[in-house]
């Protein structure tokens, strides 16, 4: 009967049933993981505020938000030092986040739900998120300015939302004119320095020029007080406000509001407010810069290098691609070295990544880079310009790395197209070349297209080399901007792959980025899903278009 | 074999062609093939071929599966250069001029020798610019004469009237039989001397075949036409002359209604009247 059963190829089917299953299982458990973790962490949770009984006997406050619970079995929890009364059979422990960390030096403990005496959520309860030092967690005081207390008890709630929300304005503004203004003037005195650096060179500098250069200066000069001076004003106002905040030890702390992001009162929202909490928080995870070494604020330029470095890969591979695959498919002599240049390219494709980045690095940077800085950029010596790792280094790199992929779609493509057409096109007069211009290329546009799919799949989620040729922790400005010539592509970037390795294992507060790191993945996969979904649809609108004569 | 042989062969066709033409109206060589041999690699498949097909008329090229009746219509604007490894020696003459020579342009004579194949393969384009194609790459993009292009060849194909009112529509949504007419009407719409057709309604239903077939006729006013076919009735149907081929070989080439009625060789006969093939 068994045998029957064997015999029949069932067993077969049921074990390649089970093996797809058991992938896709895997595959949606770990982005439903990601998700889950990663999604929760822009929620508001609520605050609790206990008594605790420390270990040597005293009760104090604790006030934070719950973060993690482990269950320990009683002999375990015995192993590592706890004591364990007989009646007990677990050790519960929670992971508080109780902020605070410029007072307490950390913004996580673990305590024993045995210790906690009672424990509620009081209305009044605050959450500060700060620029620096993480989020404050207590009760609201007062609310001052200039040093003068003008609002407490429940008035002070309502006086901090009208007053946080002029400091954030004009937080916006400082921002603005530091970062655009002021920026474009710094960028236009560094280039006025090299310039002038450059007519030295070629001693082009003489009485002219250097009167043209100083009036040039005069009127960045002018500019730059200008706004020094709207600046200064800014600080100013927004400097005079702070608000004073009672920490779980009865401490009293001033808050400047020029330091704060956001102030709440999770324990009074509604789901309806969380909801628009959730909202406003996640917008700005997706459109800000980081804070405080990665682990606070948004990833914005994170996302906007991974793709644009994906972008400029794609230009740059698709029409080496295209190229090579053409001169092989159509043009080489079939033989010999053509199968070697296929296994060659087919090899190249399983080439460890970190090796196209040390060639990159190698190659690229220091020798291609450093001969341009040398002929072309001879005034910013020392300092490099295109010999030092950066977006154009990174995407030539990624797409070598790619390379092997597109070419061999791209001859599947070609090989796909019938002799039929090629024959009926050249018995019009047409040449080889005005052929495979007007006719098999665009036929063979989709499998380009699908090399291309597949090329930004692996470049997108690609970080090892990328950590060699042009990826930072954190880059100052991006590499598109409003300063001529507006795309820089000798600027270092960031890239979502590398922050989350960089958020998760570099940075000194490895408990608070956990939840970013979660966020930060799931984003990286729904970028790359993106750019991929976009290059399918591409990809079938041009099936459609050019749907061969297949059957 | 020696020039003098050639010479006196393909004299000797003309001559057929001459006596067995009733209405004798002078008939004028428009291709000559003197004397072709081709080899794919080191096998022949072409054997000293010499036969003259007349201008504006139809010749027909019959005999059994591989005997080179395709490899020669090929031979005629050069799609054999194609395929790898074929080496061609002799000549065929489109107005006394080799197509062989150095000096020809082979897109240039693909221009003035056109052609249909066996399977119909519009490109995957619009109606209008698969019978535009050919002038496109002549450079010739001004849409007048585009428009009138089309509609004259596609009423030169017996297909405006099906088409014209989505000209703009993927030519691959056409049937088989439209389809082979729009590939037609792409040949001729570069206004071709001659017209090659590889078994142009092989592919094809009975229906569509005769509208091929129909069209063959109005055709050949215009355009010198060579057909291969392995179907003999479409031969005796559509062609003024026939030649039959076999293993290579030409073996006998003259007044279709002659070839089919007196074939002057006994393996001539054999085959028309189904002993082998």
């Amino acid at each position: 009967m068994i045998k029957l059963w064997f015999k029949s190829g069932s067993p077969w089917i049921w074990l390649n049933a089970a093996a797809v299953s058991t992938c896709l299982i895997m595959v949606i458990g770990v982005l439903g993981l990601v998700a889950v973790r990663g999604v929760g962490h822009f929620w508001a949770s609520p605050i609790v505020s206990m008594n605790y009984q420390e270990d040597d006997g005293q009760v104090k406050t604790i006030i934070g938000e719950h973060v993690d619970t482990t269950v320990t079995p009683a002999a375990m929890a015995k192993s590592t030092g706890f004591q364990m009364a007989d009646n007990e059979d677990v050790l519960i422990q929670y992971l508080m986040k109780t902020g605070n960390r410029d007072l307490t030096g950390s913004d996580f403990r673990w305590i024993q739900e045995r210790h906690i005496k009672s424990q509620a959520e009081p209305a009044d309860l605050i959450v500060v998120e700060r620029r620096e030092w993480g989020n404050f967690y207590g009760q609201l005081v007062s609310v001052k300015e200039n040093d003068q207390v003008i609002a407490s008890g429940e008035q002070a709630w309502i006086a901090l939302q009208e007053r946080l929300k002029t400091a954030l304005e004009l937080h916006e503004q400082i921002a603005h004119l530091e970062k655009k203004e002021i920026g474009a003037i710094n960028y236009g005195l560094e280039q006025l320095r090299l310039k002038q650096k450059g007519l030295e060179l070629k001693h082009a500098w003489n009485a002219e020029t250097i009167k043209e250069f100083a009036d040039k200066k005069a009127a960045y000069d002018v500019d730059y007080k200008r706004y020094q001076a709207q600046l200064g004003e800014l600080y100013q106002k927004i400097r005079r406000d702070s608000l004073v905040a009672k920490t779980e030890s009865g401490a009293e702390l001033v808050i400047p509001l020029s330091k704060v992001v956001e102030v709440t009162q999770p324990n009074t929202m509604n789901v309806l407010t969380k909801i628009g909490h959730y909202i406003k928080k996640l917008g700005e995870f997706l459109s800000e810069d980081p804070r405080e070494a990665n682990t606070e604020g948004g990833i914005f330029p994170a996302i906007f290098g991974t793709i644009m470095m994906v972008i400029m890969m794609s230009i740059i591979v698709t029409p080496f691609g295209v190229i090579a695959a053409v001169y092989l498919r159509e043009y080489a002599k079939q033989g010999f070295t053509t199968r070697l240049i296929r296994i060659a390219v087919n090899n190249l494709a399983g080439v460890p990544s970190i090796v196209y980045g040390v060639f990159g690095l190698g190659f690229f940077v220091y020798i291609l880079g450093g001969n341009i800085d040398a002929l072309f950029f001879p005034e910013s010596a020392p300092a490099p310009v295109f010999g030092t790792p950066g977006l154009l280094w990174a995407s030539i790199t990624l797409a070598l790395l790619t390379l092997p992929v597109v070419i061999v779609s791209t001859e599947e493509g070609l090989a796909r197209v019938p002799k039929a057409i090629r024959e009926g096109s050249l018995a019009l007069g047409a040449t080889k070349i005005e052929t495979l211009w007007r006719t098999v290329l665009p036929m063979a546009s989709p499998a380009m297209m699908t090399g291309l799919i597949l090329a930004v799949a692996r470049a997108a989620g690609e970080v090892a080399p990328l950590m060699l040729v042009g990826v930072v922790k954190l880059a100052p400005t991006l590499p598109l901007d409003g300063n001529y010539p507006f795309l820089h592509l000798d600027r270092k970037f960031m890239h979502l792959g590398f922050h989350i390795y960089d958020v998760g294992f570099q940075s000194p507060n490895v408990e608070a980025a956990r939840p970013l790191v979660y966020a930060t993945s799931l984003l990286l996969v729904l970028v790359i899903i993106g750019l991929n979904l976009a290059a399918i649809l591409i990809r079938n609108h041009l099936r459609e278009k050019y749907r061969a004569l297949e059957g | 074999m020696s020039t003098q042989e050639t010479r006196s062969h393909s004299f000797d066709a003309s001559s057929i062609l001459r006596s067995t033409h009733k209405h004798d109206d002078p008939v004028e060589p428009c291709l000559k093939v003197e004397n072709l041999n081709l080899y794919y690699g080191k096998k022949q498949a072409l054997h000293g071929i010499n036969m003259e097909m007349p201008k504006k008329k139809v010749t027909a090229f019959i005999g059994p599966s591989g005997c080179g009746k395709s490899t020669l219509l090929r031979c005629i604007n050069r799609m054999n250069d194609l395929v790898d490894g074929v080496t061609i020696d002799g000549k065929i003459l489109l107005h006394d001029e080799n197509i062989f020579d150095k000096s020809v342009n082979v897109a240039a004579l693909r221009r003035r020798v056109g052609m249909v194949f066996q399977k119909p393969n519009p490109f995957p384009k619009s109606i209008f610019e698969n019978v535009t194609y050919g002038l496109r790459i002549q450079g010739i993009n001004d849409k007048r004469i585009l428009e009138e292009t089309v509609e004259t060849s596609l009423r030169g194909a017996a297909l405006w009237d099906e088409v014209k009112d989505r000209l703009n529509d993927n030519a691959l949504g056409l049937s088989g039989g439209q389809q082979q007419r729009l590939v037609i009407a792409r040949a001729i719409a570069i206004a071709p001397e001659v017209l090659l057709l590889d078994e142009p309604a092989s592919a094809l239903d009975p229906i569509s075949t005769l509208k091929i077939e129909e069209l063959i006729n109005e055709l050949k006013e215009k355009f010198t036409i060579v057909i291969v076919t392995h179907n003999m009735q479409q031969a005796a149907r559509v062609s003024d002359y026939t030649a039959f081929m076999y293993m290579g070989e030409l073996i006998e080439i003259g007044a279709t209604s002659q070839l089919f009625t007196k074939p002057t060789k006994k393996q001539t006969e054999d085959y028309i009247t189904g002993r082998y093939g």
